[in-house]
């Protein structure tokens, strides 16, 4: 009978009903817990295999940032060099420069792409029509599910030299412009792309949050003769504020790691010069020049800045807004 | 019909300024159902237009000059029916493994009283905030001697941290009692879990499988850095090979004086054939992520 209930026989004691948990945090406890939820432990264990093999290796394998990589060699390298990869790449230019790049397309990522789910939001919010609003919603998430390999077939083609958007700039102003091999446009398309693509699905945790707002603080805003504009800055925005300021950490957590996957897709030797991100140039440098360990140097400094941000901007938020992820 | 209550006035009173923005409304929801439809209507247009309007930059939403030679042509592609085929393969095993992985971890962690959960649930959460980085993947799959085979496409990003929460907290979700009753019958936890959990489960597991499924058919960039093989290669390389222009559709479209303009046109029905299967279960991602989304990430 105990057997079957899954709870040890020493568990069960005269003041305890039956099915309860046995008691924690005592001296044994591990042998009791194993004891009665090895099965559950048995399930453990392949993704912990997983994430031990997959993520945290990789994360120890950062040690051949200091180590000399040879190739086929083991994959923390084979000796000891010290800060050598790092001083070379804080001396190097062409970091400095996609570092450049990468702070200003998460900078422009940050101000475009993160207000719009919002604005969006609040507007569909609006709509009384809720078969139109299911319709605008099912539209606006569609390139969410799409790969980025054809979202980047789906740029490049449109702000090709024939594309649609140089078919307005000739109809508007007479000109076309070489958008795709033209440094000083590749922010522009990059950013006005990530918006395109990224609007109607950041709008579904706000909508879901504008769904729980309590109609009576409405009822109340509006008896004390708020308008509509009033109601959504003293009402609205108030109630949606946890959610906001949530993804507002999640988005500065991922600051730096601004559309890698993209970018490369995108972008070409002609406009590196605002178009070469840290990861993009580290891939060049470990991958296509074999530079391992001075590439992972790299992606360390580009780690570790990430979770620098992130664990900043929780804590920030929550000594301000008593809001935070953990 | 009409009372006179409090609301009634007021919305009355500023029914101009309601209107106006009503109608404003209505303009910027439907131009950003355009601009988002856009893209795909041109490219559909594209794929059955001729070069030489394409060329002229004459296709927008309508094809012109029809056409399906190329249509013709791709699917007379044997690789491009490989790689198509590849990526059917490769989005069964990894959508397979995924949901195995995630389910025992997510049922495991769902348990409350389990010794060492918050440890196993920090060991999952911390990898979302950090990871090893490109390269020392990249030498860890290579020392493993997963290059050139299935399985560094579809273990490496096996377990989604964001997928597992949502289920662990669906989990969660499940009433006690349930269990418990299952368990005074005689059912041993992988009982409970077979036989009442995951029956009960099926709108979570719908979705996780549609979730993974979606993320597998689009994935790229595994596949692009492990396989050197052509015959491996899913059609998301096939494409991202014909847009960096490293082939133009295998052999065929050698006799075509145009090379770069043929391109955009092989480029758009590679993408309209590739996102089809995507467009199919599109529906069913929108019956299921919706709740699926609000289960994992909004608990204030």
């Amino acid at each position: 009978m105990a057997m079957r209930l899954e709870i040890p026989p020493e568990a069960v004691t005269a003041d305890q009903p039956r099915g309860a948990e046995p008691p924690r945090n005592k001296p044994g406890g591990w042998k009791l817990a194993i004891k009665r939820d090895w099965r559950l432990y048995t399930l453990l264990v392949l993704p912990l295999l997983y994430f031990a093999v997959f993520r945290y290796l990789p994360m120890a394998g950062n040690v051949i940032a200091f180590r000399q990589f040879q190739p086929g060699g083991s994959i923390f390298g084979e000796k000891w060099v010290g800060l050598k990869y790092v001083v070379l790449f804080i001396n190097d230019p062409s970091f400095w420069q996609a570092f450049q790049n990468t702070i200003m397309l998460g900078v422009l990522t940050l101000l475009f792409c993160f207000p719009m789910p919002i604005i969006f939001a609040l507007m569909l919010n609006e709509l009384r029509s809720q078969k139109f609003k299911k319709f605008v919603q099912t539209v606006a998430y569609l390139p969410h599910f799409m790969s980025v390999v054809i979202i980047a077939g789906m740029i490049l083609q449109n702000f090709s030299m024939t594309g649609t958007v140089n078919q307005i700039a000739n109809t508007l102003f007479g000109t076309t412009v070489n958008f795709t091999q033209d440094a000083a446009w590749f922010r522009p398309m990059y950013i006005s792309s990530e918006v395109w693509q990224t609007m109607g699905w950041g709008a579904i945790l706000y909508l879901a949050a504008l769904t729980r707002v309590d109609e009576s603080l409405y009822e109340a805003a509006r008896i004390d003769g708020a308008n509509r504009w009033q109601q959504t800055w003293h009402v609205t925005l108030p109630a949606i504020r946890p959610t906001i300021i949530t993804l507002l950490i999640l988005n500065i957590g991922t600051f730096m790691a601004v559309g890698f996957e993209k970018i490369l897709l995108i972008y070409n030797p002609l406009n590196y010069e605002t178009s070469d991100v840290i990861s993009t140039y580290l891939y060049r440098v470990g991958l296509e020049s074999s530079n391992f360990s001075y590439a992972a140097a790299i992606g360390m400094f580009e780690s570790v800045i990430g979770l620098t941000l992130i664990l900043s901007a929780n804590a920030i938020s929550k000594r301000l807004a008593g809001t935070s992820l953990w | 019909m009409t009372s006179d209550s409090g609301v009634r006035v007021a919305d009355l009173k500023e029914s101009r300024g309601v209107k106006a923005f009503r109608i404003f409304n209505l303009v910027f929801l439907l131009a950003v159902v355009f601009l988002t439809l856009y893209p795909f209507l041109n490219i559909i247009a594209q794929s059955f237009s001729s070069e030489g309007f394409i060329n002229a930059g004459q296709v927008n939403l309508f094809p012109r000059g029809f056409n399906v030679e190329t249509y013709k042509l791709i699917l007379a592609d044997g690789t491009f029916w490989n790689n198509y085929g590849n990526t059917v393969l490769y989005t069964v095993v990894a959508t397979a493994i995924s949901m195995v992985l995630t389910t025992s971890f997510a049922y495991a962690i769902a348990k409350k009283d389990l010794k060492g959960r918050s440890l196993f649930i920090g060991i999952a959460v911390f990898t979302m905030f950090f990871n090893g980085g490109l390269i020392p993947n990249y030498v860890l799959i290579s020392s493993l001697g997963m290059r050139d085979s299935i399985w560094a496409v579809v273990l490496p990003n096996a377990i989604s941290v964001f997928n597992l929460l949502i289920m662990k907290s669906f989990f969660e979700n499940m009433p006690r009692e349930l269990e418990e009753a299952a368990a005074i019958d005689g059912l041993t936890q992988y009982g409970v879990l077979f036989r009442v959990v995951l029956p009960l489960s099926k709108a979570i597991v719908a979705t996780m499988v549609l979730f993974y499924a979606v993320a597998n058919w689009n994935s790229w960039f595994q596949a692009f850095l492990y396989l050197d093989k052509p015959e491996l290669f899913p059609v998301t390389i096939y494409l991202r090979n014909m847009i960096a222009g490293v082939t133009t559709a295998g052999s065929a479209g050698g006799t075509v004086e145009n090379v770069g303009q043929i391109a955009a046109n092989i480029q758009s029905v590679t993408i309209v054939l590739t996102v089809i299967p995507i467009l199919c279960v599109y529906p069913f991602v929108q019956k299921y992520f919706f709740s699926g989304v609000m289960l994992g990430s909004v608990k204030e």
